[in-house]
């Protein structure tokens, strides 16, 4: 019985719907309420995905602007995933990638980690698309 | 007693030995080995580096750039990089603790001087003491792309960097750095 919900969990996750890719990405969402964030805004959520806070980076030089779209490592021309939920289905079902991800990519970006807030925010804006 | 016998022995092995290694050397030299039919088609496939079984490497390593084999620097190299992920190449690149831990057990089992396999012994002899930490600074692999210009490679849109092995050797994936697999985008195969 206890193995039940785990097997639902995988079989959802298998699956293309947006609502249920929407669920991956707040679960993820709900970890960073848990560190006292929260509420989370698509607008500010895009306004930090544009922005350019150090050495002239962006999100964007690597995911591109169409994030329905594979993006390019801005080096090495490696394709990488496109960003958006309902594209790909695995991006956000695992919590710990999603902060691996945080953590190397927020300190190359912008010079720092992003907090709590931020990260909610970038999701919440990346969750709608 | 029979003592020179023995030492004998030895010498005589030694210099075989030292025999098929300079032999191997010039066999990679002039790259032409595997079985080949009249038209330069392989007959049957070889690995110049052991390919990446690992699929963690393959996913940690792979998502941001070719997944080198580990067959193309020494231990030491391997050390060095895993060292400084905060700092790989101007890019973070940081793991969890639990993960680099695998990670580098992987490459220290698997590195140029830890295999005998393809060309890994000849690229770690190469090193001299050496510890590089770009595969393109190794002698190895200078002495192998001497006569690519920097036209094809830096200033060709679709290659840009050497470091983009699997831009131009078809087979690298796979392990295979045969010079009979290489295209250039926008050049076309290598002239054989």
């Amino acid at each position: 019985m206890m193995k039940l919900p785990v097997f639902v969990t995988i079989l959802l996750a298998g699956t293309a719907s947006p609502g249920l890719q929407a669920d991956a990405v707040t679960e993820v969402q709900n970890l960073y309420r848990a560190q006292g964030a929260g509420p989370f805004h698509f607008d500010r959520g895009e306004r930090l995905w544009n922005s350019r806070l150090y050495q002239d980076r962006g999100c964007t030089d690597c995911h591109g602007t169409d994030l329905k779209q594979p993006g390019q490592h801005l080096r090495t021309k490696k394709a990488i995933e496109p960003m958006a939920p309902s594209v790909v289905h695995s991006r956000y079902t695992d919590p710990a990638r999603v902060e691996k991800w945080f953590g190397r990519n927020c300190k190359w970006t912008w010079g720092r980690d992003c907090t709590a807030q931020e990260k909610g925010d970038l999701l919440e804006y990346l969750k709608r698309l | 007693m029979k003592s020179w016998i023995i030492g004998g022995l030895i010498a005589a092995t030694g210099m075989a030995a030292a025999g098929l290694v300079i032999g191997s050397q010039y066999e990679r030299d002039d790259d032409e080995h595997g079985g080949r039919a009249g038209n330069g088609q392989r007959l049957f496939s070889r690995q110049d580096i052991a390919p990446v079984q690992n699929a963690l490497y393959r996913d940690e390593c792979g998502s941001c750039h070719f997944a080198y084999q580990p067959g193309l620097l020494p231990a030491a190299s391997w050390r060095k990089l895993m060292d400084n992920l905060s700092d790989h190449f101007g890019d973070n690149a940081e793991l969890a603790p639990d993960t680099a831990a695998q990670l580098r057990n992987y490459l220290d089992t698997h590195a140029a001087d830890r295999v005998n396999t393809g060309r890994s012994p000849g690229i770690a002899r190469s090193l001299r003491g050496e510890v590089p930490l770009r595969i393109t600074e190794t002698f190895y692999f200078r002495r192998q792309h001497d006569e690519i210009s920097g036209r094809a490679v830096a200033e060709n849109p679709e290659v840009v960097s050497f470091s983009r092995c699997d831009a131009c050797h078809t087979g690298a994936a796979g392990g295979s750095y045969d010079e009979h697999e290489v295209s250039i985008p926008g050049w076309g195969r290598r002239e054989n």
